[in-house]
């Protein structure tokens, strides 16, 4: 017999001959806002990913070229993903760029696919402007614009409205490990600074 | 290459000795009280956490009730999106498969994402004695395969470990592996991740096959997710050409909605964070994105057989959180090790047993036994896992188990105990001699202010090998009847 065989043999076995009824899972946690009395979806967002020690700017859709420039700060080269509908100052087109390639870039600009407000993450499903997955990953800065209607309130909103078969990337904060006398420390692997752009209005 | 835990002396013996370790316990006890508050924090933010709790066990409950029905549909949906689905019967099994696949592409090194599966399965030996070099790229895990250590945890496997300690550990190891630590390498925990960033990211650049588990595995649409912190993983998901994970049967779940409860749970149980910093996910082969050739294997090594136990299949529920591990008094003194294997602390206790069965190794079999029972850790679970009443059921099984062994020592003074408690003038005889016991001297006091004996002649030593006695009274309760009674009487 196959491994595949077997395993499902020992499987049923295990269950046993009788019919299985399904086993009723309640929902009733879906639709609950899980934001704090008062809180603004907007606000809570900022104040969470700010909470990850990454940094937020808050700006215009008409000042936003200017934002992404500023939280670029002196980045020299700067990796953007096909679809990226924004100027970038020191520009690199993603040609197919070999990981060796792009950890020799200083910065990388994506938009996202969401943000969620209670545990200040961005998603990034890596459709058109947010690139493929290790764009956003090799480089040192992350630039990440968020638009504010894309805020979400908690993460059953956000699975509610992802498509589960795009590769994903939820990013909280920039990468971090507590593996040391469990300090804290920020940039392990992944980029070392997280800054998102929130485009408001 | 790396050190094992075959061959590890049974619980009793392996906490004695990390009982004497006080650096042990003093990095555990920071350790574990740092993030039993992280979590109550965040757990205290949310309303809903008990319905939560009790809606995540019943998804994991369907999973597991028509889990042949839900394999099936993952298996269809890999297919479909490009993956190679492959399954195994046991360890020797999974590691042949991964094996297999990098003898196919003439690939002798792999990089690797923290996970418990290949762990459990001794992978990274296993492909060394194939020639292949197998590393870990998860910081704590890191430290562990360049010190030839065990891991001690299931969330920080060198909780262990001092800063000075992984100084050492990298000034002296990570050469002969790659990229050496730099020469001026201080035991400041920032430079020590320094290091060990450029010395992976060598690795990672360099990589063309990289082995993973993953936290979920979604059957309706055959998406897997990888929950971690320090962007390792997705370096390991991403970068190499060739992707094999290695998914235990029980991480089915069934729909893609029901990972909201799951993304919700795990972190704030597990770290004590909202969320963590980094999730991915993939289903399949994605062109021009990631690795373009996919392999999932599909381990039983023991699942099906505590699956089989009807009671104590909600273990296969477990999440690997490791939030038992911060509760549990018992953990936090002996720490990770004294439990012989990848899963320590209250869910190995119980995994253990059901994965392996009882009744042939006496490290498995001590498991059971190594809690005080007080739930805490059952109360802590994100899905609920009644851990305390599995001990129970196991302790149970052992003992049905050596059912029909040589009596052993204690139980001897058991039954010695038992005949010399089951008739009233024997009572009366061991209550004179219990009283001169009492005259002792005693070596340590116990918990509100009582006495007790450390140490006992044989066959007592087997009980006070591992326990104190509480001293028994100096007078017993007949004499003090004669005489108080008498007393009595006297004043009529
Ligand atoms: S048994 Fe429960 S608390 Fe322990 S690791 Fe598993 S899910 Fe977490």
């Amino acid at each position: 017999m196959s491994a595949r065989d077997d395993v499902l043999a020992a499987v049923r076995a295990a269950l046993g001959p009788e019919r299985r009824p399904a086993v009723e899972v309640d929902r009733a946690y879906r639709g609950r806002d899980p934001l704090p009395a008062g809180a603004g979806v907007v606000d809570l967002f900022v104040e969470r990913v700010e909470d990850y020690r990454a940094t937020v700017t808050r700006c215009t859709a008409a000042d936003l070229v200017d934002a992404v420039a500023q939280a670029l700060g002196g980045a020299a080269r700067v990796v953007v993903p096909d679809g990226l509908d924004l100027d970038v100052p020191g520009a690199v087109p993603d040609d197919a760029l070999t990981a060796t390639a792009l950890d020799a870039v200083d910065a990388v600009v994506t938009r996202a696919t969401l943000g969620i407000a209670e545990t200040g993450t961005v998603v990034l499903d890596h459709g058109p402007g947010q690139g493929r997955r290790a764009l956003s990953l090799v480089p040192d800065l992350h630039v990440c614009v968020v638009e504010a209607g894309q805020v979400v309130r908690g993460v059953t909103d956000a699975v509610a409205r992802l498509d589960p078969v795009r590769p994903q990337t939820w990013v909280s904060g920039p990468s971090a490990t507590s593996d040391i006398e469990l300090d804290r420390v920020e940039g392990v692997h992944g980029p070392r600074r997280l800054h998102v752009v929130l485009v408001e209005g | 290459m790396g050190a094992t835990f075959v061959g590890m002396p049974p619980f009793p013996e392996a906490a004695r000795t990390a009982l004497a370790d006080t650096r042990l316990r003093r990095n555990l006890g920071h350790a574990t009280a740092t993030i039993r508050a992280k979590r109550a924090a965040v757990v205290a933010e949310l309303d809903d956490w008990e319905d939560l709790r009790r809606q995540a066990a019943a998804v994991k409950d369907e999973t597991l009730t028509h889990l042949d029905e839900h394999l099936l549909t993952l298996e269809a949906a890999l297919t479909e999106r490009g993956a190679i689905v492959h399954w195994a019967r046991d360890a020797a099994d999974a590691c042949a498969v991964v094996a297999e696949v990098a003898r196919a592409h003439g690939i002798d090194e792999v990089v690797k994402v923290k996970s418990m599966a290949t762990q459990e399965i001794g992978l990274n030996e296993a492909l060394a004695a194939r020639g292949i070099a197998a590393w870990e790229t998860d910081l704590a895990e890191l430290i562990v395969q360049l010190g030839d250590d065990l891991p001690s945890h299931i969330l920080v496997p060198a909780i262990h470990r001092g800063r000075s300690e992984i100084r050492e550990i990298f000034r002296t190891r990570m050469a002969a592996a790659g990229r050496p630590a730099p020469d001026d390498l201080t035991d400041d925990p920032a430079a020590l991740a320094g290091a060990a960033r450029l010395h992976l990211r060598e690795k990672f650049l360099a990589a063309r096959m990289a082995v993973s588990g993953a936290n979920f595995a979604v059957a309706e649409t055959g998406t897997l997710v990888v929950v971690e912190s320090e962007g390792n993983g997705r370096m390991c998901l991403t970068l190499p050409e060739v992707l094999v994970s290695v998914v235990g049967i029980e991480k089915v779940v069934p729909t893609y909605a029901d990972l909201d409860l799951f993304l919700r749970l795990l972190p704030r149980s597990s770290t004590g964070e909202r969320m963590n910093p980094y999730t991915s996910t993939w289903a399949g082969v994605t062109p021009g994105d990631g690795p373009q050739e996919v392999h999932v294997v599909l381990l039983d090594n023991g699942r099906t057989r505590a699956l089989a136990d009807e009671y104590a299949r909600q273990v296969l529920r477990c999440i690997r959180c490791s939030a038992c591990l911060n509760v549990c008094p018992v953990y936090e003194r002996v720490g990770g090790h004294a439990y012989g294997s990848v899963y320590p602390g209250p869910i190995g206790a119980i995994l253990n047993p059901l994965l392996k069965g009882v009744g042939s190794d006496p490290v498995t079999d001590s498991l059971p036994y190594a809690s005080t029972l007080c739930g805490a850790c059952g109360d802590v679970c994100p899905v609920a896992i009644d851990i305390p009443g599995i001990l129970v059921h196991e302790r149970v099984k052992v003992v049905d188990a050596h059912r029909g062994d040589r009596p052993k020592a204690e139980a001897l003074a058991m039954r010695a105990a038992a005949w010399g408690l089951g008739e009233a003038g024997r009572m009366a005889l061991g209550e004179k001699v219990s009283g001169l016991v009492g005259r002792l001297p005693r070596r340590r006091g116990m918990p509100g202010g009582r006495g007790a004996l450390s140490w006992l002649p044989f066959p007592g030593s087997r009980w006070t090998g591992a326990r104190d006695l509480p001293t028994p009274p100096v007078e017993s309760f007949r004499a003090w009847w004669r005489r108080a009674g008498r007393d009595e009487e006297v004043r009529r």
